[in-house]
């Protein structure tokens, strides 16, 4: 293994209610759902009918413009309802389960016996091809393209973040399998970010580098950064750490199987822990009887605080995540809020007394605490992006449609969640993520 | 406390659009939000927000020149007594209370004048009231001499307002630091009110001068070849100059607020302090050269550091120089921005004595090039990464 890569920008945000070590497997859910707007840019088309079954692995729906992209059933069972919003759009298909229905079958075999065009084949026949994401752009990726390499984060940085040794405990045998396909995908190499010490540095054909720092570090998009940045007209993939178990499985034993381990957490949450259960699982299974009892209102997070989308308790857990947070919405007025000493209050920067407390737990809630302002001041954001980038003027050359200034000033490199902290720590009370999506769509509707 | 919700959540109606009232809106929301934070929770990217917004950053400026503007004040009243011959017999209070008298309404017409016109703009735009003003409000009296017409001090805050701020757009888009250009519109609109000898010292014409007193700044006899004050005066403050600016002390109490709470740039304050020592130098190094006039040689021969504890220099590096609006945006470029100013800042009042106090063009003049420095330090940037591209294709 290579030297650690220290990184020193970024912030450790400290809320209450991190998972204690402990997992508890719940029962199959009754329904469970895909949602086509859990993938950006995505333009869906059905393949299957209400009250139609389908078993697991079978294709629900697929994309438009890459027919070959399946989004396939987690769970065999009936489509019960496929919910639409404005213009029609889908926002879910759902399908009630039923264990009688099974698994579709596919090829049981050991990937680095086979050639790169049978594991592409299989992955993106059994529906798990979507897991696989490129960058530039964070979106699904082209299975036409050549990346120049595949990499993954093993470790999560973010504010209460699952801890995947933990998740992955006994489960490394299937983890290495996922990899060994994943290698056939691409003539580079595999990276792995690992932070040090962890069990993920045995793992074999793969190239390890070791991270240390505050979050954004576990970012991928922070890691390639850090290790190969990417430049116009190169293409990396990435993959999360329990998506690479469900490819290890599928191959194992011939089935897909979209079990996984999700992190309950927040202050809002009596024992934070994880629980077993499936991709698509509804919300109410994580959080029935398990949130405090408030008289105020409580926002459930898919995902982080940082980059998780609000769901509702009777929605479902978004694809890519392995994480549910659940904090106070906070949707009070602050007496003379701006004057507070601040001793309970957590800041990224020195303006408050909670600074002198380095080791204090904070509850925070979702309220942005004031009104949305210009770029006033300087130095916020570049403070916690270890990226060789300058945030704020790729936003104002965002807000400005200036494609070669986006290019030039490395809008290839970054993601929303790779500037998340950015939009938490600004004053100004920018729309950080929205901003840089934007960009993002630009690039893509206009360069493709 | 309740009851002051209550009454701003029960006239929102009224001054919504279409309301009775709707002209107040900007009013209303401006002092709902003042008290209390509003109840908006996140909508897109991320759940939770650092508790600081811009009331908090500007309150903590705000904090920041206090310990400047008390003893501003205070001053103001010894440079009274001692013009007229009383100070030894005059107590403390009544010093201070002198001051406070002179001093308040200056910053009540900064205020009241500032804050009219943003309430007016902000309704006219439609936009929620924005801190900014908060700052410049309290900066534009200490950058003024105690016997400018409250008038005057009403028409440069208009001024510094509409031309040096919402022209552009309002907080976050000025181009130049709206109190200097307050400062600025008067030296030039009103150079007879505003400079010589009779405006520093609040007097009467029925008080009497004792005769020794002269009542010039140390700038202004430095610019003749004296040096009438004791550096420990200088450094404590005890000398005439505009309110705010005179103690070198008081500005670094703020200067470690600043720092301390990270809002003001350290960077900025270092390099625009380093620009200055290093110009003095430079000076000090041509004082023997021949042509010079006397007055011109003592002038440049003046330690460098005695440039930093007089005129305006420490105030506009500490509190000027680092607005964070009208200075460098990056962080290699605040260095440089810094450094002109403190250069620039001594070339002005040493070399051209028409400009006694050279601090404030100076950062004009370097507010003007900060878009271009940061456009240069942009430009290596991006001409690194298309390096970075070539190496690795």
């Amino acid at each position: 293994m290579s030297e650690v890569i220290k990184l020193r920008k970024g912030l450790n945000i400290k809320l209450k209610g991190s998972a204690e070590k402990a997992l508890d497997k719940l029962p199959v859910p009754a329904t469970v759902a895909l949602k086509p707007t859990d993938f950006t840019g995505l333009t869906p088309k059905l393949s299957v009918k209400v009250d139609a079954e389908v078993k697991a692995g079978e294709a629900l729906f697929y994309d438009k413009y890459h027919p070959e992209i399946l989004f396939t059933a987690p769970l065999g069972g009936k489509v019960v309802s496929i919910n639409r919003g404005e213009r029609r759009k889908i926002l879910e298909v759902v399908i009630s389960t039923d264990e009688k229905i099974g698994s579709a079958e596919f090829k049981k075999a050991d990937p680095t016996g086979l050639s790169a065009e049978v594991v592409k084949e299989q992955i993106l026949k059994s529906g798990l091809w979507p897991f696989i994401k490129k960058r530039p752009y964070g979106i699904i990726a082209n299975p036409e393209e050549k990346p120049k390499a595949i990499y993954i984060s093993t470790f999560d940085s973010a504010p209460l973040a699952p801890d995947y040794s933990f998740v992955l405990d006994g489960q490394m045998d299937t983890f290495q399998t996922g990899i060994n396909a994943l290698a056939q995908l691409t003539e580079g190499k595999v990276n792995l970010g690992v932070s040090n010490g962890s069990a993920f540095s045995s793992v074999k054909n793969v190239e390890v580098n070791a991270f240390e720092g505050p979050h954004p570090a576990g970012n991928v998009g922070i890691q390639i950064a850090n290790t190969s940045p990417l430049n116009k007209g190169e293409v990396v993939w990435t993959i999360n750490v329990q998506d690479v178990l469900f490819i290890g499985r599928l191959f194992e034993t011939g089935k897909v199987d979209f079990t996984k381990t999700v992190a309950l957490t927040g202050s809002e949450v009596k024992t934070p822990k994880y629980y077993q259960t499936t991709l698509g699982a509804p919300v109410a299974t994580l959080v029935e009887g398990k949130l405090i009892d408030a008289d105020y209102n409580q926002r459930i997070i898919s995902g982080n605080v940082l980059t998780g989308s609000k769901v509702s308790a009777k929605g479902f857990l978004g694809y890519y995540d392995a994480h549910m947070s659940v904090i106070p919405e906070g949707d009070e007025y602050e007496f003379l809020g701006w004057a507070d000493p601040g001793f309970n209050k957590f800041s990224a920067t020195k303006a408050y007394f909670g600074k002198l407390f380095p080791k204090k737990e904070y509850t925070m809630n979702a309220n942005i605490h004031g009104g949305e302002r210009a770029f006033v001041l300087s130095n916020q954001y570049e403070k916690l992006v270890p990226m060789d980038i300058f945030p704020v003027f790729l936003l104002k050359a965002i807000l400005v449609n200036d494609i070669d200034k986006m290019e030039n000033l490395g809008i290839y490199e970054v993601i929303e969640e790779d500037f998340a902290l950015c939009e938490y720590a600004c004053t100004s009370k920018i729309e950080v993520q929205k901003i840089l999506r934007e960009g993002i769509n630009t690039m893509i509707k206009e360069l493709g | 406390m309740k009851f002051i919700k209550n009454f701003f959540e029960r006239t929102e109606p009224l001054v919504q659009k279409g309301g009775k009232y709707h002209w107040l809106q900007s009013v209303h929301d401006g002092f709902f939000t003042f008290l209390y934070t509003p109840k908006t929770t996140s909508k897109t990217g991320t759940h939770i927000h650092d508790y600081i917004d811009l009331k908090r950053t500007m309150s903590i400026v705000v904090l920041s020149v206090v310990p400047a503007l008390l003893f501003g004040m205070y001053n103001v009243g010894v440079q009274h007594f001692k013009a007229i011959g009383e100070l030894a017999a005059t107590g403390f209070f009544e010093i201070f209370l002198f001051g406070l008298i002179k001093v308040l309404p200056i910053v009540i017409v900064s205020y009241g004048v500032g804050l009219g016109i943003e309430f007016v703009f902000a309704q006219i735009r439609g936009h929620e009231i924005q801190e900014g003003f908060l700052v410049s409000g309290i900066l534009i009296p200490l950058i003024m001499p105690v016997n400018t017409p409250l008038w005057m001090i009403a028409v440069a805050t208009a001024f510094a307002v509409v031309i040096g701020k919402e022209v552009f757009g309002g907080t976050g888009m000025n181009i130049w630091n709206p109190a200097l250009v307050a400062r600025a519109f008067l030296f030039f609109a009103y150079p007879a009110q505003m400079s010589g000898e009779s405006v520093w010292v609040a007097l009467k014409d029925t008080d009497k001068v004792v005769d020794s007193f002269s009542g010039a700044t140390p700038m202004a006899d430095a610019a003749v070849g004296q040096l009438n004050y004791s550096v420990a005066d200088a450094f404590f403050g005890f000398i005439p100059g505009s309110i705010g600016e005179t103690s070198t002390l008081a500005i670094l109490i703020g200067a470690v607020l600043l720092i301390v709470t990270g809002i003001g740039s350290w960077k900025i304050m270092i390099s625009t302090i380093a620009g200055g020592a290093v110009m003095g130098l430079i000076l000090n190094a041509f004082s023997g050269s021949a042509g010079l006039s006397p007055e011109v040689a003592t002038y440049f021969s003046m330690p460098f550091w005695h440039h930093l504890i007089l005129g305006g220099f420490m105030f506009g590096a500490i509190f000027m120089a680092t607005d964070p609006v009208s200075a460098s945006r990056t962080e290699r470029g605040k260095w440089i921005y810094g450094f002109l100013i403190g250069i620039l800042a001594i070339i002005f009042r040493v070399i051209n004595p028409a400009f006694p106090e050279g601090m404030m063009l100076a950062i004009l003049l370097m507010n003007t090039f900060a878009p271009l420095i940061d456009h240069y330090v942009v430009e290596s940037h991006v001409k690194k990464r298309i390096k970075r591209a070539k190496v690795s294709a």
